[in-house]
C-alpha cells in the first residue's frame, strides 16, 4: 500500500511537468497548425538558462527561473518571426520539414557550445526530504509542482480571461473572421508562438536542475509531449493536462507493478490504444483552446 | 519568362565551371590524402561523444589523445607518428556499426579501439568480422563480447564475471542476504545481473527483484519506489555516471536507505560525490582505478604520469577513472603496431597476442576466450572496491 502511494506521489509531481510540456505544444498546434519539432530543444534551452543564469550569473535560483521564462518567450518569437511568418500559408508539410530542420541546427548549436557532457544545477532545497508517513517527496519536487500547477493555471486564465486569450481562440476559430474583426493575426501567431515556447524553456528550467542537462534531454520530453497531446485531442489545453496525469500514472504503475524495462513503452500502448478506438484523443468533444 | 531563360543559362555557365574545378580538386586531395597515410599511422577511435555516454565516452577520447601524444613525442612507432581518428557513435549501437565501417573503408585505419558501451561494441563486431580488422575494447563488460567467438576483439576491461568474482570475495564481510538490482536495460547492465545473480546464489545470497532503466531514462522514482518497498538490504546497480547520480538523489528523495553498490566501473566518483551531494554517502563502487591512491596501483610511476598529464591539460579530475581506458586502449593498439612492424589489420591481430605492456590497471596480456579456433582475447585488469564517507572515497580491501 505504502508502495502503491508513493507511486501516486511520484505520479502527481511528474505529471505536473508533463502537463506543462504538453499544453505548450497543444497550444501552438491548435492555433497555428505548426508542429513544433523545436519544442524539445526549447525545453533544453530553459535548462540551459537555468545553468547559465545561477552557476556562471550566479544569480538567485528563483530569479534565474523568470529569466529562463522569458528567455524561452524570446527565443519562440525569434523562431517565429525569422521561420513560421515567412511559411505562412504553406502546406503543413513544408513547416514541419523547415521546423526538423531548426530542430536539429538547435541541438547541434547546444552541443557546440556546450559540449555533451551533463550539468547539473544546485537548488537552494534541502536534500532530505519531505517525509509524509509512509511516502516521501523531495523539497524541489514539490516546488516543481507548484509552479507548474501556477503555471497553467496562468494560461488558463491568458486564454479565457484576457483579451489576447479570446484574440486567440477567435484566430484558431476561424482566421479570416477573426482579422475582419480587427485581430492583428500576425501579432497572434508570433505570441502563440512564444507563449508556447516559454511554457517549454520554463518546464526545462524547472526540471533541469531535478535532473541533469545535456543538449539530446529535450528529446524524449518531445515525445512524451506530443504523446500528451495525441492523447489529450489537438488543440485541447485540458486534454493535455489530464494527458499529462494519465501518461506519468500509466508510467508509475506500468514500471511499479508490471516491468520496468517497459515504462516508456506504457504511455505509448496507451496512445496506440487511443489512437485505435478514439482517434481524435480522448477529450476531443470539450470545447478546444480552453 | 525570358529572364528566367538567360539565368538559367547563366547557371549552367556556372555549374560547367564549378564542375572543371572538382576533379583538379578531388586529385589534389587524393595526392595530399597519400601523403599523409604514408606519414601517420592511423588509430580509429569508436566513442559516444554524444547521447547518454557523452560524459564517459569523451574522457576516453581525451586519456587517448594523452596516449598518443606521448608516443608521438618520443618519435612515434615504426618511424612515423600515430593519428587518432575518432568518430562519434552517439551512444547508438547503429552509429557505432555505421562508425565502424567508415573509419575502416574511409580512413583505412589498420586497427580500432572502442566503442565503450557493450551494446555499441555488440553492434561493431559483425563489421570487424566482415572486414578482418582488430578492436581494443577498452570499457565494455558484457560476457557476451569475448565468448561469442569473434577473433578480432581484445578486450582489456573485466567482463561483469570478472567483476563478480572479484566481489565475491567481499560478500560475507558485508554480510549480504537479500539483494535486488537496478541495471541499466542494455547488454552490459542485463549481463551485469546475470552474471553477479549466479555468484549470488553460489554464495546462497538471495536475489529479489530485477529492475532495469532505459539508457536515456532521467526519472528512476518509480523503479526506486518498487525496490523500496521490498524486504532486501543491498541494490546492485549498474549504469553510467550521469544516471548513477540521477539514481542517488532519487533515492534519497524517497527515502530509500538500503545500501547501493555499483559495478561496471563507469561511477567517476568524483562527478557522483559532486552532482548528488550527501545523496552519495555509504554508497559503495566497484572500479577498475585508483586514481585516489596512485601507489596502490600496480603501476604507481605510469599512473602519476598519467594524472599530472591528465591535471596539465586542464581536464576534470573525476575523468580520470574513465580516461585511463582510452589511455590504456592507445597504448596496447600501438604496442601491437609495432610489434607487427607493419600497419596492417592481419599483422596487428596476430601481435596482439604476443604483447605485454604495463596498463594502469595491471598488465595488459591477452588469454584465449569463448569457443575454440576463434577465440577472443581477454586481458585480466583488476577491480577495486571504494566507499563514499563523508564526500571522501575510501577503499575496501576484496
Amino acid at each position: 500500500m505504502s508502495q502503491f502511494l508513493q507511486h501516486l506521489i511520484n505520479m502527481l509531481v511528474l505529471g505536473g511537468t508533463y502537463a506543462l510540456l504538453g499544453i505548450g505544444l497543444t497550444l501552438i498546434f491548435g492555433i497555428m497548425n505548426v508542429v513544433n519539432f523545436t519544442h524539445g530543444v526549447l525545453y533544453t534551452f530553459g535548462a540551459y538558462i537555468m545553468f547559465i543564469v545561477v552557476h556562471q550569473l550566479g544569480v538567485n535560483f528563483f530569479l534565474a527561473l523568470p529569466l529562463a521564462v522569458v528567455a524561452g518567450w524570446l527565443l519562440g518569437a525569434a523562431i517565429e518571426l525569422t521561420l513560421l511568418r515567412p511559411l505562412r500559408g504553406s502546406d503543413i508539410d513544408t513547416t514541419m520539414l523547415v521546423m526538423i530542420g531548426a530542430w536539429i541546427a538547435m541541438q547541434s548549436g547546444a552541443l557546440w557550445i556546450w559540449g555533451g557532457v551533463a550539468k547539473s544545477v544546485t537548488t537552494p532545497f534541502p536534500e532530505a526530504p519531505l517525509v509524509l508517513g509512509p511516502v516521501s517527496v523531495s523539497w524541489l519536487r514539490l516546488f516543481v509542482l507548484a509552479s507548474a500547477a501556477m503555471l497553467i493555471v496562468l494560461t488558463y486564465l491568458l486564454i479565457n480571461k484576457t483579451k489576447l486569450g479570446g484574440a486567440m481562440r477567435a484566430t484558431f476559430q476561424d482566421r479570416d473572421t477573426a482579422s475582419l474583426m480587427g485581430v492583428n493575426v500576425d501579432l497572434i501567431y508570433t505570441s502563440t508562438f512564444a507563449i508556447g515556447s516559454s511554457l517549454a524553456a520554463a518546464a526545462g528550467a524547472l526540471l533541469g536542475p531535478v535532473y541533469v542537462i545535456f543538449p539530446q534531454m529535450g528529446d524524449l520530453a518531445a515525445v512524451k509531449a506530443f504523446a500528451i497531446v495525441i492523447l489529450g485531442g489537438l488543440g485541447n489545453i485540458t486534454g493535455a493536462v489530464i494527458g499529462g496525469f494519465i501518461l506519468a500514472l500509466a508510467e508509475e504503475l506500468g514500471a511499479g507493478y508490471v516491468s520496468s524495462g517497459y515504462r516508456d513503452a506504457m504511455g505509448f500502448l496507451i496512445i496506440i490504444a487511443v489512437l485505435i478506438f478514439k482517434p481524435t484523443g480522448l477529450f476531443a468533444r470539450s470545447e478546444r483552446v480552453g | 519568362m525570358d529572364c528566367g531563360w538567360i539565368n538559367s543559362v547563366t547557371v549552367e555557365k556556372n555549374m560547367k565551371r564549378t564542375f572543371g574545378i572538382v576533379p583538379a580538386i578531388a586529385l589534389a586531395v587524393a595526392v595530399m590524402g597519400g601523403v599523409a597515410e604514408a606519414q601517420t599511422i592511423k588509430i580509429g577511435v569508436n566513442e559516444p561523444l554524444t547521447g547518454a555516454f557523452a560524459a564517459s565516452g569523451t574522457y576516453v577520447v581525451n586519456g587517448a589523445k594523452i596516449a598518443a601524444d606521448e608516443i608521438n613525442a618520443k618519435g612515434g612507432i615504426l618511424g612515423k607518428k600515430i593519428e587518432l581518428v575518432i568518430e562519434d557513435n552517439k551512444s547508438n549501437p547503429t552509429e557505432a556499426a555505421a562508425v565502424a565501417e567508415k573509419l575502416i573503408t574511409s580512413d583505412k585505419v589498420p586497427v580500432i579501439m572502442g566503442a565503450w558501451g557493450s551494446s555499441l561494441t555488440l553492434a561493431v563486431m559483425p563489421k570487424l568480422m566482415e572486414y578482418e580488422v582488430p578492436m581494443v575494447v577498452e570499457t565494455s563488460s558484457s560476457g557476451k563480447i569475448t565468448t561469442t567467438g569473434n577473433p578480432f576483439i581484445f578486450r582489456i576491461s573485466p567482463p561483469s564475471a570478472i567483476e563478480a568474482a572479484a566481489f565475491k570475495g567481499i560478500v560475507d564481510k558485508l554480510e549480504l542476504k537479500k539483494v535486488d538490482f537496478l541495471v541499466i536495460n542494455n547488454d552490459w547492465g542485463r549481463g551485469t545481473a546475470e552474471d553477479f545473480s549466479k555468484m549470488m546464489k553460489e554464495k546462497g545470497i538471495t536475489v529479489g527483484s530485477v529492475e532495469t532503466m532505459d539508457q536515456g531514462a532521467q526519472d528512476m522514482s518509480a523503479q526506486l519506489s518498487k525496490l523500496k518497498g521490498t524486504d532486501s538490504e543491498t541494490i546492485i546497480v549498474t549504469t553510467a555516471v550521469d544516471q548513477l547520480t540521477l539514481i542517488f538523489k532519487q533515492a534519497a528523495a524517497l527515502g530509500l536507505k538500503k545500501r547501493i553498490i555499483t559495478t561496471g566501473g563507469s561511477q567517476n566518483p568524483d562527478q557522483i560525490i559532486a552532482q548528488a551531494g550527501a545523496a552519495a554517502n555509504g554508497t559503495m563502487h566497484l572500479t577498475t582505478f585508483l586514481p585516489w591512491f596512485p601507489d596502490k596501483t600496480p603501476n604507481p610511476e605510469a599512473t602519476n604520469y598519467f594524472i599530472a598529464e591528465w591535471k596539465k591539460r586542464g581536464f576534470d579530475f573525476a575523468g580520470c577513472t574513465e580516461s585511463f581506458r582510452g589511455y590504456d586502449g592507445i597504448r596496447t593498439a600501438a604496442a601491437a603496431i609495432e610489434k607487427a612492424g607493419k600497419a596492417e589489420p592481419a599483422a596487428i591481430k596476430a601481435a596482439l597476442w604476443d604483447i605485454n605492456i604495463k596498463g594502469l590497471n595491471g598488465d595488459i596480456v591477452f588469454k584465449k576466450s569463448g569457443p575454440a579456433g576463434k577465440e577472443s582475447g581477454q586481458s585480466q585488469p583488476n577491480v577495486y572496491l571504494i566507499e563514499i564517507t563523508d564526500g571522501k572515497i575510501g577503499m575496501k580491501t576484496l
